[in-house]
């Protein structure tokens, strides 16, 4: 389990980190910019931002897939190299292994950290139940909707009882009414009687680019520019929980605090969308 | 509702006995096909075209069981098979675990791919049918020069299948792996090589080919037993209806392995979507 090195300290913690590629045409694509970000333990920040921006490119420097080109990155005040224990990553394209059942897919990650085949398929059998997959444990993934391949992928990475779930856009794919019931069984699972994390909740960073949804899950919504992706403004959600995902959308202070946050994304999608339209001119 | 449900049922048995009554007429035209193609043989060798070239269906017939009841000009048919069917296994097994093993570890290791990528090149392009004359030599008339000719066809087809599989793993599975806590070679245990597999398996049906054909070479140029001695004497003496009961032989054996292979990769793959259209697929 993770070691805290400063247990108040904040979770996670972006400072100036700034992350280059070699584009495929030999140039150099600049994903992320001088960015900062400071997330605290058991927080939940939603990053929204124009579509393509760098937005998962912070999420792989957090979670120690790419090293930053410049900056830091530090998780629980350490900085990041390797994979950071208690980092908890679900990716925006399923990535359940399609020749397990729904249970060796979920007790995969105990059997990497060690655990006995057994007591990995206890865990992984708690996990699946909590999800609400009970009846599908010995299902392949090809025989779930996509909806179900996605609790799958949660339960796989909550096994691990993360204290930092770092999401990336994981329910976009999903239609509007699963997306809405996958939102609500997240918030259960972060917030409900048996909170993630030790002491306390995780720290979660969800990537989207749907501003609902960053609203309807977010204590802080933190807006991203256009490409090269850097913060832009952090707004507070003044929300009570637990949050109804959708019925809190009908709320008067939903759509005020909606409103003031889509003046800001705006002028970003704008600049996104002209350069898109440049380029395909 | 008991309405409905009686609907549905004799909507399914309608649909059964539908596919039913294709599959009669499928098999019944096959069956007539083959016999047309045999039949219009038969009577042209016997009538027209000279059956000592071109044999005809009787006569290879008529081989076939002096094969199976009184043996051949070499012995017994079945030490003949044996014999021939010891060395493809052998070289069958040998080079799919070389190949497999060597194409996963490139496919996995840029550096070693790179530095081996021109001699694979190479390698590939040598007609690798002639080095049985050179196994001959190296290893004489016995049955191992003849694994080693099968070894070399199906390593390097096999190679390519499980190198391309070990490369095109998705590598959103690989660091969802790695987030969860897959070290190195759990990353290779639980994700390449699975992603690899459907890959492999498809090679192996025509790597089994491949054995045979290289064991029937391999005896072809030179061997003291075997079905490729079988054949090459039958060519020798001028016997046409030989070669033909002899490539019978084979392709009964080939289809047997081919069979047993399906069979191996159904279960290996069960976690696959039917793919539909499967009745259609030859």
């Amino acid at each position: 389990m993770p070691t805290q090195a400063e247990p108040d300290g904040p979770a996670i913690e972006l400072r100036d980190a700034t992350k280059r590629f070699r584009s495929s045409s030999g140039g150099v694509h600049t994903a992320v910019r001088n960015l900062d970000l400071t997330v605290r333990a058991g927080e939940f920040v939603a990053v929204v931002g124009p579509t393509g921006c760098g937005k998962s490119t912070t999420l792989s420097l957090v979670s120690g897939l790419e090293p930053p080109s410049a900056g830091e990155v530090l998780v629980h005040g350490r900085p990041v190299e390797g994979i950071p224990a208690g980092v908890g990553y679900m990716f925006q394209n399923d990535a359940v292994l399609p020749w397990r059942t729904v249970l060796d897919n979920v007790a995969a990650g105990p059997r990497y950290r060690g655990a006995a085949k057994r007591q990995a398929r206890e865990q992984a059998r708690d996990w699946v139940r909590r999800v609400g997959l009970g009846d599908f444990e010995s299902y392949y993934p090809h025989q779930l909707s996509g909806g179900m391949r996605k609790r799958v992928a949660l339960a796989q990475t909550l096994v691990n009882e993360p204290s930092i779930l770092l999401m990336d856009e994981p329910f976009s794919a999903l239609d509007v009414q699963t997306r809405g019931l996958m939102q609500d069984e997240l918030l259960r699972l972060w917030a409900g009687d048996d909170p993630l994390g030790e002491g306390g909740g995780a720290a979660v960073v969800f990537v989207t680019h749907d501003l609902e949804e960053a609203v309807v899950l977010g204590d802080r919504v933190v807006v991203m520019t256009a490409s090269p992706a850097t913060v832009k403004a952090v707004f507070d959600v003044p929300l009570e929980r637990p949050r109804d995902a959708e019925e809190i959308r009908l709320t008067p202070e939903f759509l005020e605090i909606y409103r003031e946050v889509w003046e800001s994304l705006r002028e970003e999608v704008q600049i996104a969308r002209e350069r898109g339209a440049g380029n395909a001119a | 509702m008991l309405l409905e449900l009686d609907d549905q049922a004799t909507a399914v048995a309608q649909a059964r006995a539908a596919g039913r009554r294709r599959a009669v007429t499928v098999n019944a035209v096959r069956v007539l096909l083959v016999v047309a193609v045999l039949g219009s043989w038969e009577l042209a060798a016997t009538y027209w075209i000279d059956p000592f070239y071109y044999s005809k269906p009787s006569a290879i017939w008529h081989r076939l069981t002096d094969w199976f009841t009184t043996g051949t000009s070499q012995g017994s048919i079945w030490t003949q098979i044996a014999y021939t069917l010891e060395e493809a296994l052998i070289g069958f097994v040998l080079g799919s675990a070389g190949g497999v093993v060597l194409g996963i570890v490139l496919g996995r290791s840029r550096f070693l791919s790179d530095v081996c990528a021109p001699f694979i090149k190479a390698a590939n392009a040598i007609p690798r049918i002639i080095l049985a004359s050179l196994f001959v030599i190296w290893f004489g008339l016995g049955m191992s020069s003849k694994v080693a000719t099968a070894f070399v066809l199906v390593f390097f087809a096999v190679f390519f299948n499980a190198f391309q599989g070990a490369r095109e793993v998705d590598r959103n599975l690989v660091n969802n792996a790695r987030i969860l806590g897959a070290s190195r070679t759990a990353v290779l245990r639980t994700i390449v090589v699975p992603s690899a597999t459907s890959w492999i398996l498809a090679s192996l049906h025509s790597a089994f080919g491949f054995a045979i054909i290289g064991a029937i070479v391999g005896e072809y140029s030179g061997a003291d037993k075997g079905l490729g001695l079988l054949i090459n004497h039958a060519q020798g003496t001028f016997d046409s209806a030989g070669i033909y009961a002899g490539m019978i032989v084979i392709t009964v054996i080939a289809l047997l392995a081919e069979w047993l292979l399906t069979l191996l990769e159904r279960r290996l793959l069960r976690w696959r979507p039917p793919v539909a259209g499967n009745e259609a697929r030859i």
